[in-house]
């Protein structure tokens, strides 16, 4: 499978989770892994640019597909994603745990929503659980992401 | 929180499903995942066999069919979402398929799926109930068609038999006026109720082991909901009435 553009060793075990696959046999630790039952939103990750739950999939589900983690949005020594670049100018975290997933899920919510409004925020963002900010820099965060993509 | 040990099957056309389903001893059918692959985390199913129809070709297709709409087995529930045919014959599940679970969710998660997890508490099987729908279910014995009034036998149960594949959800224009209600802990949770209104018909899920059909003028009467953490009986009655006041005001 292709993931952030480069191609990759199928899993050996169908029982892999997409997630494992990415942390343990890949080496991407940016995807996070919370609930592992969908919930939480950490292990958010985009397939064929669209976010989905990489906990909800099986690793040889991704095979023949485009994968595209946290890692892969702003590659060592570019500038940051413009999704990136908001959360960090809006204090969008603070322990940081969540963010990966929440980034992912922006990303895809702003492909769909260039311009949100503030329902479609919180719609885009519910599927996503931060126990930190309380959702207030978060909201202000993807704002911003709109205003740094046009 | 790792799936239990299972022989993966990724078969490329829907006569090789059957095929499969047909040979194989417990076996599970793999669409969107949403739902089973949770249940398989929390070792909650132990499938000896997945099927896994993500690799058929041509199967998630959204059409019009009999003045009404027919969703394919893999026709994820953001494309019912998005779709404009889906919008204009069946606005009712256009408006359904927004209240499952999260965008990210609905990207990967199928209509089909979720008809044939058959959850009480799920919307896209109390709107098929509530639209007249039916299912197609395909297998080596050939095809035939299941009226959604005799589809949900219990909680996540089916008349879809184990050698079955559902290929086809098709749901009717939707009468006016609709409406689809619900009440949630949390946005995008499963609902506490909820209420489906298609013209006079009243569906309401949530409340029973399966979606059931109710009289708008005493919605309540005869059921007899569950008591968990997050409502009592009583509430749920509660929620049923004030919903279906709602969904009849318009």
């Amino acid at each position: 499978m292709r993931i952030n553009g480069f191609d990759h060793y199928p899993p050996q075990d169908a029982r892999r989770l997409l997630s494992d696959y990415l942390r343990h046999d890949v080496g991407l630790t940016g995807t996070h892994v919370g609930c592992e039952h969908g919930v939480c939103g950490c292990c958010t990750i985009l397939l064929n640019g669209a976010p989905v739950r990489s906990c909800l999939m099986l690793a040889v589900q991704a095979e023949g597909h485009e994968v595209t983690t946290i890692e892969g949005l702003a590659p060592d020594g570019e500038p940051l994603h413009a999704v990136q670049q908001a959360f960090h100018e809006c204090h969008g975290l603070q322990c940081g745990f969540c963010t990966p997933g929440f980034v992912m899920s922006v990303v895809g919510l702003l492909a769909q929503h260039p311009h949100p409004t503030d329902e479609e925020i919180d719609e885009g963002i519910a599927g996503n659980l931060c126990r930190c900010t309380g959702y207030a820099s978060i909201r202000r965060a993807v704002r911003r992401a709109a205003e740094l993509s046009r | 929180m790792k799936p239990p040990r299972f022989e993966y099957h990724a078969p490329s056309t829907v006569d090789e499903t059957c095929a499969l389903l047909a040979s194989l001893e417990d076996a599970k059918v793999l669409a969107g995942g949403q739902s089973l692959m949770p249940l398989l985390n929390f070792r909650l199913a132990r499938p000896a066999h997945l099927v896994d129809i993500n690799r058929i070709g041509g199967l998630d297709r959204i059409y019009e069919r009999d003045r009404g709409v027919a969703v394919q087995a893999l026709a994820r529930q953001a494309a019912v979402e998005d779709s404009e045919l889906v919008a204009s014959v069946c606005p009712l599940l256009s408006a359904a398929v927004r209240l499952v679970a999260h965008r990210v969710i609905r990207n990967r998660g199928t209509v089909c799926g979720s008809i044939a997890h058959a959850d009480p508490a799920s919307e896209l099987p109390a709107v098929l109930l509530a639209l007249g729908g039916h299912v197609v279910a395909r297998s080596k014995r050939g095809e035939r068609k299941i009226e959604a009034g005799g589809l949900f036998a219990g909680v996540f149960e089916t008349s879809i038999a184990p050698d079955e594949l559902l290929v086809e959800a098709w749901f009717p224009k939707s009468p006016k006026p609709f409406a689809i209600f619900e009440e949630s802990r949390r946005h995008g949770d499963f609902a506490l109720a909820g209420v489906v209104r298609a013209g006079d018909t009243l569906a309401l899920f949530g409340v029973a082991p399966t979606p059931v059909l109710a009289d708008a003028k005493d919605p309540s009467r005869g059921l007899q909901p569950s008591s968990d953490l997050e409502a009592t009986p009583e509430f749920r009655l509660h929620l049923v009435r004030a919903l279906t006041l709602k969904a009849f005001a318009a």
